[in-house]
């Protein structure tokens, strides 16, 4: 059997509004392996939510609209199936969770229920079978006093603990890939630590594929083994994440990394990425970047670059991906 | 309490000075009859005072009580009890009429760049308002010039004048922000989470106007944030806060160097360091159960129920803020040596 | 998914869009809604026939007095001389119904603007100032907003006598605005939490500025829809108020005492009825599609 759980090939996405259609997914492809953990890296407007929606097949249709490329799951195209095929797989095959658990959450019903259905509906358990499954996956996510907690309402919980109780519905019937969108950025950073540790242990227990959506690198550095940058809809750099922190090939990753401050160095003025994100109704021509990028030329004014690999492994799109990767020596 | 002239030379002048600070909120049932069954102690006995030209970091979680410190210090709520001398005036004692116009030395940077801005002003009428209040401020300039030097002060194309906050990004709302704060040229500015709702790209950006502000106006800065690495950037001196009480301070090197207090500690072995293999050396220490309801705060040291090092003392006695070297100050029974 | 509108949706830094309102915004929305220019032209045509009512019916042939209507032309259908034929006294029901709009919609749209301004203002300072005045405040609206509309009228009319419109219209008025109130109190204090009245207040603004300049615009959004629905509804309240003898009296009319006068020629003469029904139905119609077309331009959820 395959270790690909998941296979990206090519997607795109574009949304119409009255300022006309925009291309919020442009191409993206990658691979999620057994036991893996891709970090999908962007800031806002790279697209990096609308991908994982277009995989879960939660996208607003319209305004949205996929136009292409294709998501295998286990092998399984899901691009095109209908709603009731894709209900199927959806918890029990893919699951995600979000930013914000109390969204997620049915406040008027109580957690222990709310988990319990997943069970008697997908699975058909019994009413006692399912609550005991409940408790169980409620102490997997390490709910202090699981049993008594089970009849409890989402508001009665903190946000670390509404955060794991999110978790567990979604691991509940072990799904293969678990996307999880911005899952600690509403959390203390105590807590972070927390759950992102959570996630890394339930990953390697069941070996399910685990993609972490975020716009903080710090929080994704111990947790996962790829990375793919994602700018104005398209990906911009990918690999393993040693690579990409350490040594990267792209201007735009290390303009990044260049201007978080650092818990360790106090340096001040930091160096900042000039400009902002560009409007998806008005890209630049040419590289996406090049209006923000110090080494911009006129080539990458003209054209835009195809993903390079400087590595086997490691892929950049930028017209000088080698020269970056050469001059990046390990700070 | 510690003496507030301790470690300060003589000749510094101080922007604010507040002792004792308290802020309890009552928490009311009812809803013809309101009784009060219960009471949130936001801030509780903190003390705390700004040099001219420095920037003091407030760190801590939410629900520390860090936010309410700022409102309390701008006179936004009176504080239950305590004092705040701001440029030597006492606010606290101060009428309607003072304090409005005491505004003029402090003002204040907010989180949210979505709804710090009236949606429904343009950003003449945001960034113009301060004057319309105060036109005093405008010292004989006529408005539009004055706002048009404050959006190219914060880096504003001045050719949006007319324009309304959602026709901004988030790091130009929050520039708009900045310069609404300028406008009456304070000397103190409580920046209460400035960056933290900002793309990665972009808090640098502000981070930097911030601080090439703080030079070019010899501001003094008050910083709220939870963000641990962004505090070291700017702050000179840090108060960690925990449940409404300042558990550890000191100068900025001394504290990332050594922090005395466990929290502190654990603060900074739970902020993510964006480098895989420094991740992989560094040692996490988890902090047990969660934070304690404010309404409902441990006896003596407030942090032991999270706390390894917590001991029977800890739950009798509180543990004062005591000098762990010069200008270093921890409260706790058994602080951590390196 | 709002995060994901706004990643697609934000026009910044260097794009070529003109300075854009809400209201710009909203007004892009409401030229393309079909329901709009419908309802617009339906206005249009009651705006007329209000404000120039001599230009498509002659003033004379609605009263005796004036020697107008003759006995003799008593209930006869439509024909060339009377467009839509005479009612009991021999008026000609056309220039009734034309002359009648006017009491009909002056009532409701003198109701629907008194409405607003009281019921604004007193959920202005409640929802602002919170606390006793907030308490007292919303129990006046609840005991004015328990009142059972159609028995409070009559009472009210029944005590009071105000000439021509003025008795009704004051009716009206004190029934109706407690849900005016109502909405711009939620709306106040969902305002009065947000960062920018507390940047307001950072700048030294006080209660009257940030009531009138940072609340007031945000909270009257929705009832401003309201009270454009609410005017085709108390066109229709003085046409029932009317229709009980309880409105408009004699020698003044309106569309409600034509169709109180109709009870007992509908079988005879069914034009009596039928015209200033219609053209009451036409124009609550018109109102009330209006206000729905305006609420979903104006929606926030659609919005940015």
């Amino acid at each position: 059997m395959s270790d690909t759980l998941l296979a990206v090939d090519e997607l795109k996405v574009e949304f119409h509004t009255r300022d006309g259609s925009a291309r919020a997914v442009d191409g993206v492809s990658f691979t999620v392996e057994r036991g893996e953990t891709l970090a999908i890296l962007g800031e806002s407007g790279s697209g990096k939510s609308v991908t994982a929606q277009a995989i879960m097949g939660i996208l607003d249709t319209p305004p949205a609209e996929i136009t292409g490329g294709s998501v295998k799951l286990r092998g399984r195209e899901l691009i095109g199936l209908e709603e009731s095929e894709y209900r199927k797989v959806r918890g029990k095959q893919i699951a995600m969770i979000f930013q914000d658990a109390l969204s997620a959450l049915n406040p008027v019903i109580s957690v222990g229920e709310q988990i319990s259905e997943m069970f008697r509906i997908h699975e058909g358990l019994s009413k006692s079978d399912a609550k005991t499954a409940t408790i169980d996956v409620l102490k997997r996510v390490k709910i202090p006093g699981a049993d008594v907690r089970y009849g409890n309402y989402p508001h009665e919980f903190s946000g670390g603990m509404r955060q794991r109780i999110m978790i567990a519905m979604m691991i509940a019937l072990k799904p293969a890939v678990l996307i999880a969108d911005e899952p600690t950025t509403a959390l203390d950073v105590t807590v972070q630590a927390q759950i992102m540790d959570l996630l890394s242990a339930l990953k390697e227990e069941t070996q399910m594929g685990l993609i972490l959506i975020t716009h903080d690198l710090g929080v994704v550095a111990d947790v996962a083994q790829k990375v793919m940058v994602m700018y104005s809809g398209r990906t911009f750099e990918q690999g393993p994440i040693n690579e990409i922190y350490t040594h990267t090939a792209n201007p735009y990753t290390r303009g990044l990394l260049e201007s978080i401050p650092k818990l360790d160095e106090r340096i001040g003025r930091l160096p900042a990425i000039k400009g902002l994100p560009p409007s998806l109704f008005n890209r630049p021509k040419g590289c996406l970047f090049n209006p923000r990028c110090p080494q911009a030329t006129d080539q990458c004014r003209d054209g835009e670059p195809d993903l390079v690999f400087v590595q086997p492994d490691h892929g950049s799109r930028c017209w000088f991906a080698q020269e970056v990767f050469a001059s990046d020596i390990k700070h | 309490m510690t003496s507030s002239t301790e470690t300060d030379p003589v000749e510094t002048k101080r922007v604010i000075d507040a002792v004792d600070l308290v802020k309890f909120y009552p928490i009311n049932r009812g809803i013809l009859f309101k009784k009060q069954v219960g009471t949130v102690h936001a801030v509780d006995g903190v003390t705390l005072w700004l040099n001219e030209g420095e920037t003091l970091a407030i760190v801590g979680e939410s629900g520390c009580g860090k936010s309410t410190v700022g409102r309390l210090l701008l006179g936004l709520e009176p504080p239950t009890s305590g004092t705040i001398d701001i440029l030597g005036d006492d606010i606290t004692t101060m009428s309607q009429k003072a304090l409005r116009h005491k505004r003029r030395d402090i003002q204040i940077i907010l989180q949210d760049p979505y709804t710090s801005l009236n949606p429904r002003m343009t950003v003449r009428s945001i960034i113009g308002e301060p004057f319309d209040i105060h036109p005093d401020a405008l010292h004989g300039r006529d408005e539009k010039t004055a706002v048009l030097e404050l959006m190219d002060r914060v880096g504003l194309d001045p050719e949006f004048i007319n324009r309304y906050p959602h026709q901004f990004s988030g790091g130009q709302r929050q520039r708009i922000g900045v310069a609404r704060a300028l406008a009456l040229n304070p000397s103190v500015i409580v920046a209460d989470e400035p960056v933290s709702a900002l793309d990665v790209s972009v808090q640098a950006q502000v981070m930097n106007l911030l601080l090439e502000l703080r030079d070019e106006f010899g501001l003094s800065y008050v910083f709220i944030s939870h963000d641990l690495a962004v505090v070291r950037q700017i702050a000179d001196r840090i108060a960690v806060m925990y449940l409404g009480k300042i558990v550890e301070t000191g100068p900025q090197a001394d504290i990332y160097a050594a922090p005395a207090h466990p929290y502190t500690k654990a603060l900074m072995s739970a902020a993510p360091i964006p480098d895989p293999e420094k991740q992989k050396l560094r040692h996490r220490i988890e902090l047990e159960g969660d934070v304690p309801s404010p309404a409902d705060p441990p006896t003596g040291c407030r942090f032991r129920t999270r706390c390894w090092k917590a001991e029977s003392v800890c739950a009798e006695v509180e543990p004062p803020l005591v000098e762990i070297t010069s200008g270093h100050l921890a409260a706790c029974h058994f602080p951590e040596t390196t | 998914m709002s995060d994901v509108q706004l990643d697609v949706a934000t026009s910044i830094g260097d794009d070529p869009v003109a300075s854009r309102t809400l209201l710009s915004d909203a007004w892009y929305d409401l030229k393309r809604s079909k329901v709009f220019w419908f309802s617009a032209a339906l206005l249009v045509f009651v705006a007329l026939i209000v404000l120039f009512p001599g230009l498509i019916a002659d003033k004379a042939k609605t009263s005796s007095l004036t020697g107008g209507c003759n006995l003799t032309n008593a209930l006869l259908g439509p024909s060339s001389q009377f467009v839509l034929g005479t009612d009991q006294q021999g008026c000609d029901v056309w220039a009734l119904s034309v002359y009648g709009a006017r009491p009909s919609v002056a009532v409701g749209v003198i109701a629907a603007v008194g409405t607003t301004v009281i019921g604004a203002s007193l959920g202005l300072i409640a929802g602002f100032y919170g606390g006793k005045t907030d308490s007292i405040l919303s129990r006046i609206f609840d005991i004015f907003l328990g009142v059972p509309y159609i028995i409070g009228a009559i009472v009210l009319l029944s005590v009071i006598t105000l000439p021509g419109i003025w008795g009704v219209t004051l009716a009206i008025t004190l029934l109706s605005w407690p849900v005016a109130a109502r909405m711009v109190r939620a709306k106040t204090i969902e305002a009065r939490g947000q960062d920018y009245v507390l940047a307001a207040r950072a700048l030294g603004a006080d209660n009257r500025r940030i009531m009138l300049r940072h609340i007031l615009p945000n909270a009257i959004g929705p009832s401003i829809v309201v009270a454009v629905i609410s005017l085709g509804l108390f066109i229709g309240a003085e046409a029932t108020l009317s229709y009980l003898g309880l409105g408009i009296r004699p020698p003044d009319f309106s569309w409600g005492t034509m169709i109180s006068d109709a009870q007992n020629t509908f079988f005879a003469a069914p034009w009596t009825l039928f015209v200033p029904a219609g053209l009451l139905t036409i124009t609550v119609l018109a109102f009330v599609l209006l206000g729905e077309a305006v609420s979903d331009a104006l929606d926030p959820k659609l919005r940015k």
